[in-house]
């Protein structure tokens, strides 16, 4: 009998691999449940990811303060919030958050006092568009987890900052399309309309889009999340202000009222308000004969 | 003198004759190069975060170098039964841990020297800025803790049976003190008496190699760590290397050599 090359066998399971996939890929998709649009660091970490994404939002703070950070064993002084992402100096939450982060207090010993010499101990803030900077460790916690929502508002907060309203826009739009339900997002969706885009109807009806969405998720709430709530309201009634609407912007305020730790400075809005509606609209002027 | 230089340079010479520092270097800079080819948002200013994984990178290999190389020195000759040879020669034990010693710090300072001149080409050509400063004194300082590191895992390669479990057992406990060192001390003062004592005096007892890290200082532009407290970093550390080596002499002069 003649002797069969190793080649020809090497060819002929090449020959049965690839007959063989072709027969196996289409029930090998069944076998998972994970879908085709699973990215890879998905496949990769699985539902881990979240931890991974945390860590990298973690760092974007970090990124934001110079490398000035609270510790683990720091954290119960560490800022909870990340209103300060997007607070400017001498804005309230800016104040607040000054305090929170002093966290080093006195040295309590010459290792550690020597030891300060090397690390960061000045709380500042990235500025002069170096905000950039923060931009890649959100885009990577997004990645790995697209349902962490104040992801998407502050990138697109200081995207916009930055003047990069089409990638701000791009950006929570992703964000929206990860989260239908998220009226966050369409706050700041409203915000990149009214204020970058200068386009009050489309800033309209997604605020008021985002509205409906609060009062579907947080009406119910114990605890519902009153902030962004007045935040909207806010900002609704300040456009609906400018196109003349004024019955809506007084229902507004009403609104953003019930959310505000100071509702009297809201009170007097509404009262300025009543009084240019119950004015009676200027005289037309007299024709000329 | 010469005998110590000699043994350094056999060191020197393994370094580049192994693959482990081609191996890491082509990594870090494969991962750095990739990472900075990115692009977030169309803004081709951004570069910290390239700083950041780089010099991450670059702690993880040179740690891995100085450990990995220190912890087959002294098993590799007692293995190969080139000890006998090597002691036969008019050198003296003592000798022969100062020359490993010299020889794994050295080979550690060129790697540190290739790897700073990779994140400076890196930094510089994306950032159009040259601290040059900054990156020779986060370079001095990294190498001053790796003094450290090189003893620490000498006297490990003599007091542990093998190699692997000096070297994990050594790798563990520098990223220990790396990670926890700087902390200690709240740890302890969290603790019941007499845990606070034990924690607080080993708080005082471990070298706090954290104080070499100076890679936020160079990630965020910070500007330079005084010259004074530099020498007084590169004093602490000399006195924990002295420390090290001479509990390695202690244990290596009475040690039998046959396996």
């Amino acid at each position: 009998m003649k002797k069969i090359g190793p080649y020809l066998i090497l060819l002929l399971l090449l020959a049965a691999c690839f007959s063989l996939a072709t027969i196996l890929q289409q029930r090998a998709s069944g076998w998972s449940n994970r879908g085709q649009t699973d990215n890879v660091l998905k496949i990769l970490f699985g539902d881990g990811r979240r931890l991974f994404a945390n860590h990298f939002f973690m760092q974007a703070d970090v990124a934001f303060h110079g490398g000035y950070y609270p510790s683990i064993f720091d954290q119960a002084r560490a800022p909870k919030d990340t209103r300060h992402m997007t607070a400017k100096e001498g804005e309230p939450a800016a104040e607040e958050h000054e305090k929170q982060m002093n966290f080093l207090g006195p040295p309590r010993d010459w290792i550690e006092r020597f030891g300060r010499h090397f690390i960061v101990t000045e709380h500042t803030h990235l500025e002069g568009n170096n905000e950039r900077e923060i931009l890649p460790w959100l885009k990577l916690s997004a990645e790995l987890d697209p349902q962490k929502i104040e992801t998407y508002t502050v990138a697109a907060y200081w995207l916009r900052d930055l003047g990069k309203v089409k990638e701000a826009e791009d950006f929570l739009r992703e964000g929206m399309r990860n989260n239908p339900d998220s009226y966050e997002i369409l706050f700041e969706l409203g915000r990149l309309y009214y204020q970058s885009t200068h386009d009050p109807v489309r800033a309209r009806n997604v605020w008021e889009l985002g509205l409906r969405k609060w009062y579907e998720q947080q009406a119910a709430h114990k605890k519902p999340d009153l902030l962004v709530l007045g935040q909207i309201a806010i900002n609704l009634s300040r456009l609906e202000e400018k196109e003349g609407n004024l019955p809506r912007a007084i229902e507004l305020l009403e609104l953003s009222k019930k959310a505000s730790p100071r509702p009297e400075a809201l009170q007097k809005q509404i009262d300025e308000l009543k009084q240019k509606l119950a004015a009676p609209p200027p005289a037309a002027a007299p024709q000329a004969r | 003198m010469n005998t110590i230089l000699a043994l350094a340079g056999v060191v020197i010479k393994e370094l580049y004759r192994r693959k482990d520092f081609y191996v890491l270097f082509v990594l870090t800079a494969v991962i750095t190069l990739l990472m900075g080819s990115v692009s977030f948002f169309n803004d081709a200013k951004i570069v910290r975060y390239v700083k950041e994984i780089a010099l991450l990178l670059i702690w993880v290999s040179a740690l891995v170098i100085a450990i990995g190389t220190t912890a087959r020195q002294i098993p590799a000759e007692r293995e190969n039964r080139t000890i006998f040879p090597l002691l036969a020669k008019p050198v003296t034990r003592g000798q022969v841990l100062l020359g490993k010693f010299a020889g794994c710090w050295l080979a550690c300072g060129l790697t540190l020297i290739v790897f700073y001149l990779f994140f400076g080409i890196v930094s510089g050509s994306r950032e159009h800025y040259w601290p040059l400063l900054n990156f020779c004194q986060a370079l001095w300082l990294q190498w001053i803790m790796l003094g450290v590191v090189v003893a620490l895992v000498l006297l490990g390669s003599v007091v542990f049976a093998a190699p692997s479990s000096n070297g994990t057992i050594s790798f563990i406990v520098v990223l220990g003190i790396l990670l926890l060192g700087r902390h200690l001390n709240q740890v302890a003062l969290q603790q019941p008496e007499p845990l606070r004592s034990i924690v607080y005096g080993l708080y005082f007892l471990i070298p706090h190699l954290e104080w070499y890290d100076v890679r936020d200082l160079i990630v965020y532009d910070h500007g330079l760590v005084g010259w004074v407290d530099c020498g007084l970093a590169t004093l602490y550390a000399a006195l924990y290397v002295a420390l090290l080596l001479f509990g390695a002499w202690l244990v290596f002069r009475r040690k039998p050599l046959s396996l």
